[in-house]
């Protein structure tokens, strides 16, 4: 199987001397889904936004969907992973000067030079997969946190990406909310998607996830399935981790 | 919404009542002081001729025309080089506004010396030095990179057979340059009251950096901006009354000459009151309609 994501010893350090990254190795295959958790301030952000080049690191080697991304952060690789690669946040960063169909639109008539009835044709379906086909005219404000946040994720399917990021999805979310945005994931992974997914929903990744990591400090302390992980944790730090959030 | 409509209006009437009142105040004051003194407000010296010649009239003008007309060629030249100059600053300063907040290093330092320079310095120091040192000591030309289309030399600034006389030209780039710093700063701090999350969120979806200002930033950042810039083209109105120190024969340096001639120092004033009133009104009002338009483009 090809991987989508492949590093190896990357280190990512900011300005206090702190690494955020600290020798992170690890691989995604195609199709699998990996969910990452740890403790608040343990590099999972910092981690996932490298895999889109929002955030430069050190040294180490990074691959994503086939392209090498190096620590001087070659403007046209980070550009070109970027059109193949989606990203979710947490505070959902819709454009609120911009209808949904226009949130939706905007990359594939830019960036892929679609044209306007062909890009509107494919966002009205992914918003119809999303179950909000009758939100396309309104504006971001005038949508509930949860269906904002299925408009981030259709607008971050509208380039067709090979990988789709996720950081923490449903933590800015009302609890009522979370599951429709869950659904949602979980109805990609069926389909196939390579996703990494930065959460603390035990039970999502427990159902969805082939494989968690589990972070602290910037270091990978264990990739397990989540079977092992929730029931039988290799690492003293995960199991007290685990013990903290509950489970 | 209609209760918030109303009482604006009641307020804007009882404003504007009070406000009248003050100016009917002083006014009749003035003129009964003015009786008083033998001297009462005239303006019928406005119609004799001026005597006067000017180096740069945008009608046709002789020494035999009224002192109106004078003042009117004065006024028309002041509107002249605050609207061009205005163009220009606008479109330095925005383009200084996107450097200092760009991905570029070498642009940020550079539009940062740039505008610690132009702040520091008094503006007219400023334009004496694009008069005396830009302009009047190039020898030949210095700049042409079109022939006939551009040329700066101490003839001023050619541009596709317009020409600029020096003191044009100095206003023109001292006023330019030194407001276009202040505009810079005006849209640095716009584009700065944007959301972090909106840059990620476009860049994550491949857009370039310069779509991503204009499609995503820029709407966002305008309705922050519109304030600034307004009170920066208000600023560039007044101060174009420096014109006088270059010999450029705006509003203020032509009503200078008037008012020494005729002696009328307070008709001359009022006038020239009047007609700065009138600049800043025509410059305030159409951002408040610009302003309208982005709003409801925003809305929509
Ligand atoms: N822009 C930044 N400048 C300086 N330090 C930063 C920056 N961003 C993150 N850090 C630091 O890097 C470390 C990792 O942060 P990161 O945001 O990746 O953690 P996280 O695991 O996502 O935490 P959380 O669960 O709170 O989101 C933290 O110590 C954080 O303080
Ligand atoms: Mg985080």
């Amino acid at each position: 199987m090809t991987s989508v994501i492949r590093t190896r010893k990357l280190v990512k350090t900011f300005s206090k001397g702190l690494r955020a990254l600290d020798e992170i190795s690890m691989e995604v295959k195609k199709k699998e889904v990996l969910v990452v958790m740890g403790p608040s301030g343990s590099g999972k952000s910092t981690l996932i936004r490298t895999f889109n080049g929002l955030e430069t690191f050190d040294s180490g080697e990074l691959e994503i969907v086939g392209i090498p991304l190096h620590s001087d952060h070659n403007e046209r690789n980070v550009r070109e992973i970027r059109k193949r690669v989606g990203m979710v946040f947490q505070q959902f960063n819709l454009f609120p000067h911009l209808s949904i169909l226009e949130n939706i639109t905007l990359a594939p008539i830019k960036v892929q030079k679609q044209n306007r009835i062909e890009a509107e044709e494919h966002a009205m379906s992914l918003l119809s997969q999303m179950g909000i086909i009758t939100q396309a005219r309104k504006y971001p404000s005038q949508l509930s946190g949860g269906e904002q946040q299925r408009v981030a994720i259709a607008r971050a399917l509208a380039l067709k990406p090979e990988l789709l990021l996720f950081d923490e999805p449903t933590s800015a979310l009302d609890p009522e909310r979370v599951g429709e945005v869950l659904d949602a994931i979980r109805s990609l992974a069926e389909k196939g998607m390579t996703m990494v997914v930065v959460t603390h929903e035990v039970g999502f990744a427990k159902e969805v996830a082939d494989k968690v990591l589990f972070m602290d400090s910037g270091k990978v302390i264990e990739t397990s399935t989540p079977e092992v992980f929730f029931t039988n944790a290799k690492h003293e730090r995960s199991r007290k981790f685990l013990n903290q959030i509950g489970e | 919404m209609r209760i918030k409509r109303y009482r604006g209006l009641f307020i804007q009437v009882i404003v504007s009542t009070l406000f009248i009142s003050i100016v009917a105040l002083f006014i009749n004051n003035l003129s009964v002081n003015l009786l008083r003194a033998g001297l009462g407000l005239n303006f019928s010296w406005l119609f004799r001729s001026a005597g006067f010649a000017l180096a740069e009239h945008p009608l046709p003008y002789s020494p035999s025309s009224s002192y109106a007309w004078a003042l009117f060629m004065g006024w028309l030249n002041s509107l002249k080089v605050i609207s061009s100059s205005l163009l220009i600053a606008t479109l330095i300063g925005f383009l200084v506004g996107f450097a200092s907040t760009g991905t570029n290093t070498l642009l940020r330092i550079l539009s940062k010396l740039y505008v610690t320079l132009i702040r520091q310095t008094p503006l007219l120091l400023q334009l004496m030095f694009w008069y005396f040192v830009g302009f009047l000591s190039i020898q030949g030309e210095i700049f042409s990179p079109i022939k006939g289309m551009l040329s700066l030399s101490n003839q001023g600034i050619i541009l596709s057979g317009i020409n600029l006389s020096p003191e044009f030209s100095s206003l023109l780039v001292g006023l330019g340059i030194f407001t276009a710093a202040y505009i810079s700063e005006v849209v640095r701090g716009g584009i700065n009251s944007v959301p972090i999350g909106q840059w990620e969120a476009f860049r994550s979806l491949g857009l370039s950096e310069n779509d991503g200002l204009y499609k995503i930033i820029m709407p966002q950042a305008l309705p922050a901006i519109l304030p600034g810039l307004t009170s920066q083209y208000l600023n560039l109105a007044k101060n174009s009354t420096l014109a006088i120190a270059v010999g450029y024969a705006d509003i203020y340096a032509i009503g200078d000459t008037v008012i020494t001639q005729t002696g009328r120092a307070i008709e001359g004033f009022l006038l020239l009151l009047l007609s700065f009133l009138l600049l800043n009104l025509i410059i305030s009002n159409l951002m408040e309609l610009l302003n309208k338009y982005i709003l409801t483009y925003k809305q929509r």
